[in-house]
């Protein structure tokens, strides 16, 4: 065999075998969740399923306990799509017409004042979590999937305002000046030009946002209690449960629902998903 | 509407567009940091009261001995979370980067684990990783019998544990970082070090690798950052124990709010790890928003 065909031999195995690493416990989620408690005790973690068993999959969705309540994760899942939709257009709008600004129409201070928001990109969330829990209460919002909302687009509104300000930055200064010339305002501008031109930078930015507000945790756990809990909330607490019988099916069954949404986002719009990654990463 | 009004609207609807975002963002961060503060100063327990009691939270969080583990945790989690991190997602780009058929594919399975939830992949690890049916099952499965991996219920271990799933969710993304960067490098730089006689690894070892600094580093920027916040993973995968001996700031700064009724030590720990990430970052934007002015 030539060098360079077992060259290419070697490298295909190192990468095939991380690939193996990465994906192993995506495979063990999924047999788990298809297999019965017996075959869980009894067998072993790479073993396949029986048969396709689905019924750790509905205990997940609608029977499992959570504490001392026992509907599933089903009210969670809604309660994360009823805070996610409009935490993720609520902060994208937001982010929009900041960034449209920051690039297009800056103004004496202007940038201090996207370097002052910017830190909100960056801030340990737990210095906010003590007061924001106070101001919350005073407005009646704790504990309700209102206040995440709000808490959701206060601190995305930093990311989205970075993403679309170094979009538009690129967007060449003669289209604003020639609909100026042209007499177009402000509004006109953005609405006529800047946004259907938009399109790319809202899909990244709808993607993160959504995925970043799906996957939280720590404002789920501190700012909602009873029926306002997010899917996060709801899986850990499940999962976490001292029952004396442990379900590891129904555990990895309720997993991979709590996956689903950002995982076919994932499979589905990957390339934007990437672009949000690294626009988040490589700032400036 | 008098034309005078109109024009001068029109002048100042960029600053009046952008002031409720910015005023709801200034009051949320600075103000919010500022309450913080003035929490940690306080001798608030279960409610917070503003009894100004100066650095004496400061003190005793510093004289506890479940904060000392939680640094402890950090450094080691950082120290390897980062290394590793940076190290197996650098390998895994400069492969891809030989014109790997199917490299597409191998990126989408790098990457997914970063599109999960930390209480997903904490959840699956936890399971992974039980003693009792888990990896070490399946190891003495295979004829191993006296195969012992208990590091997830093993005091002195558990932390490591945190280190593999936390490698596993984002090295994928530290293997997307550096191959763009890879990607952008000038091709007839190489081209030229290969007529050189130079080979491969060489080249990657001098060329390469050097002119990947800024990626490194602003690589290092976002997972430095990541593990001093990191909290869901460890809530998800040990919750902190066995006892305290995963907690890490975040997890301590949670347990001292909400459940031990600790409010001005939990402000006093949130304040500490603002210090930490400021220290990092705000060199970090100062530059980035400089470069971007030139």
């Amino acid at each position: 065999m030539k060098p360079a065909t077992l060259h290419r031999i070697a490298i295909w195995s190192v990468l095939l075998l991380f690939a193996a690493f990465f994906l192993v416990p995506l495979y063990v989620m999924v047999a788990t969740s298809l297999k019965d408690m017996a075959q869980v005790r009894g067998g072993s973690l790479l073993d396949l399923p029986n048969g396709l068993d689905f019924s750790a999959w509905r205990k997940a969705w609608s029977e499992a306990c959570t504490g001392t309540d026992c509907g599933g994760l089903k009210p969670f899942f809604f309660n994360s799509i009823l805070m996610v939709v409009p935490a993720v257009l609520i902060s994208t709008a937001l982010g929009a017409v900041n960034g449209y600004v920051f690039a297009k129409w800056r103004f004496k201070g202007s940038e201090l004042m996207f370097g002052l928001m910017l830190f909100g990109a960056f801030m340990p969330l737990q210095v906010v979590l003590l007061p924001m829990s106070q101001v919350l209460g005073w407005f009646n919002l704790a504990d309700s999937i209102w206040g995440l909302v709000i808490v959701h687009v206060l601190v995305g509104l930093a990311t989205t305002t970075l993403f679309f300000r170094n979009y538009y930055v690129a967007l060449p200064d003669e289209l604003i000046r020639a609909a100026m010339l042209d007499g177009a305002g402000f509004w006109r501008i953005f609405w006529r030009i800047v946004l259907p031109l938009s399109t790319p930078i809202l899909v990244v930015t709808l993607i993160w946002q959504f995925t970043a507000i799906w996957n939280d945790f720590l404002f789920g756990v501190v700012f909602s209690a009873g029926d306002a809990k997010p899917v996060t909330v709801g899986l850990n607490n499940m999962a976490n449960t001292s029952s004396s019988v442990k379900e590891y099916n129904v555990d990895m069954a309720a997993a991979m629902i709590a996956a689903l949404p950002t995982l076919a986002i994932y499979v589905l719009a990957g390339k934007y998903f990437v672009r949000g990654l690294t626009a988040g990463a490589v700032k400036g | 509407m008098s034309p005078g009004f109109a024009s001068r609207l029109s002048r100042w609807m960029p600053k009046l567009a952008v002031a409720p975002g910015f005023a709801l963002s200034f009051a949320f961060i600075y103000g919010l940091i500022a309450w913080n503060g003035v929490l940690s100063f306080s001798a608030s327990r279960l409610l917070p009261n503003y009894e100004w009691v100066g650095l004496a939270q400061y003190v005793s969080l510093f004289e506890s001995e479940r904060w000392h583990v939680a640094l402890v945790n950090l450094g080691i989690f950082s120290a390897l979370f980062i290394g590793v991190g940076l190290a197996l997602g650098l390998f895994l780009a400069i492969l891809l980067d030989q014109k790997i058929r199917a490299e597409g594919v191998l990126r989408t399975v790098y990457l997914y684990p970063m599109a999960l939830s930390f209480i997903v992949t904490g959840t699956a690890w936890k399971w992974i990783l039980n003693p009792g049916l888990g990896l070490e099952h399946l190891v003495r499965g295979w004829g191993f019998e006296s195969f012992t991996f208990d590091w997830l219920v093993n005091p002195d271990m558990a932390i490591y544990t945190i280190v593999i799933a936390g490698v596993w969710q984002s090295a994928g993304f530290v293997m997307a970082l550096f191959l763009a960067g890879l990607r952008g490098i000038d091709d007839s730089i190489l081209k030229a070090a290969q007529i050189d006689g130079a080979t491969l690894p060489r080249i990657y070892w001098r060329i390469v690798i050097p002119s990947l600094r800024p990626v490194f580093f602003s690589t290092l920027l976002v997972l430095a950052h990541i593990s001093i916040k990191s909290f869901d993973l460890v809530m998800a995968l040990t919750a902190g124990g066995p006892g305290f001996a995963t907690d890490m700031p975040a997890t301590f700064m949670y347990a001292m709010s909400f459940s031990r009724g600790q409010i001005g030590l939990g402000a006093a720990s949130a304040t500490i790890m603002l210090c930490t990430v400021a220290a990092i970052v705000v060199p970090y934007l100062y530059s980035e928003l400089r470069g971007a002015r030139r």
